[in-house]
């Protein structure tokens, strides 16, 4: 019974991660593509500039030649209409369904050990929490970067950094919270949140501090209005995802727990016969 | 003590609190659709940037736009 509680609940995760991933697709979309293919169009008028150098220099070998064809690497294979519609979408719906499921099951294990919650409540706390761990405090140290901005060369070295940067973020959070339940008893509800609550940004901070920085330096020259643009668009397809998720989510999960969490309530007499 | 009661008295008659999912039963789940869900997230994040498990750069400039916005470095 426990298990097949979970695979539903598994399911709806998932379920409630596509439905969140449409929403974010759409934010992607209209708020999104505008920056991204505004940078695009930096990244190839600077390698325009840069081709006729060049030439000029290696007018023998092609250098300009070789210099476009660099630059254009980026569009081979896929049309940019492609990649900012159906490309787009799998990337963000992809995401939105895997991270659905892992949330569906971290809701799994916080449900009923993290406070006096309703399924409803949980659901939210977990988007919540997801969005500040998975997300938001890995893109305080490593904010995402636009095409153009990033140098290639160190693209394993930041990739490294970054998927590093969410599972300490992602520890750090669940060190928290297992924290202030054992502070609790002690210090009430309110003053163990907020006690856990500091002690994640300060030792945040120290590993902000800690961590190198980012190598990803911004070109000079790159507009700082676009890379704004683009990194607000960024947060608010994540922001308006784990919002969509946690409401939908949370409206299926109390559903499939409604029953469960009654018969719990009645004294667990008649819920075997149910079951 | 005081926070307790407060927190008992708002709280225990409107919501019922379900009882917590024993962890064996969420652990398998976890396991398998967890290793799944973090294999997707490779291909949507990292494949064909860092390090690929396929030749080329299809994957990723497939998923071009998405990478970018969703925050993980690209290129």
């Amino acid at each position: 019974m426990h298990a097949s509680t979970v695979r539903s609940l598994l399911v709806r995760g998932m379920l409630a991660g596509l439905v969140a991933g449409l929403f974010a697709f759409a934010v992607a979309y209209v708020v999104g593509e505008p920056p991204v293919s505004g940078a695009i169009a930096v990244e190839e008028a600077k390698a325009a500039g840069e081709a006729p150098a060049g030439h000029g220099s290696h007018a023998d070998h092609g250098g300009g030649t070789v210099a476009v064809e660099a630059a254009g690497e980026e569009e081979e294979g896929v049309s940019r209409s492609a990649q900012s519609t159906f490309g787009l979408a799998t990337g963000v719906l992809v995401y939105g369904v895997a991270l659905g499921g892992i949330a569906s099951l971290a809701f799994s294990f916080a449900l009923g050990r993290v406070g006096r919650f309703s399924p409803r409540a949980t659901a939210a706390l977990t988007a919540a929490a997801a969005f500040t761990t998975v997300y938001l405090v890995p893109f305080l140290k490593y904010p995402a970067t636009p095409p153009a901005v990033g140098n290639p060369d160190t693209i394993g070295k930041r990739t490294t950094l970054f998927f590093l940067m969410i599972l300490l973020s992602v520890l750090l959070g669940i060190a928290a919270l297992i924290a202030g339940r054992r502070l609790a008893p002690r210090l009430g509800n309110w003053n163990a949140t907020l006690a856990a609550g500091a002690g994640f940004v300060v030792v945040t901070a120290v590993a902000f501090a800690v961590l190198p920085d980012n190598e990803d330096a911004v070109a000079t020259g790159f507009p700082a209005g676009l890379l704004w643009e683009f990194r607000l668009a960024s947060l608010a397809i994540q922001a308006v995802l784990w919002a969509v998720f946690g409401i939908v989510f949370g409206v299926l999960a109390q559903k499939t727990l409604a029953p469960r969490a009654a018969a719990d309530q009645e004294g667990r007499l008649g819920a075997p016969a149910a079951g | 003590m005081a926070e307790a009661v407060v927190s008992a008295a708002v709280s225990a008659p409107s919501v019922a609190v379900p009882a917590p999912l024993p962890v064996r039963a969420v652990l398998p789940w976890a396991f398998f659709v967890g290793l799944l869900a973090l294999i997707a997230l490779y291909f949507v994040g990292a494949e064909q940037g860092a390090t690929s498990v396929f030749a080329g750069t299809d994957v990723h400039e497939w998923v071009h736009d998405g990478r970018h916005l969703l925050g993980f470095p690209c290129h």
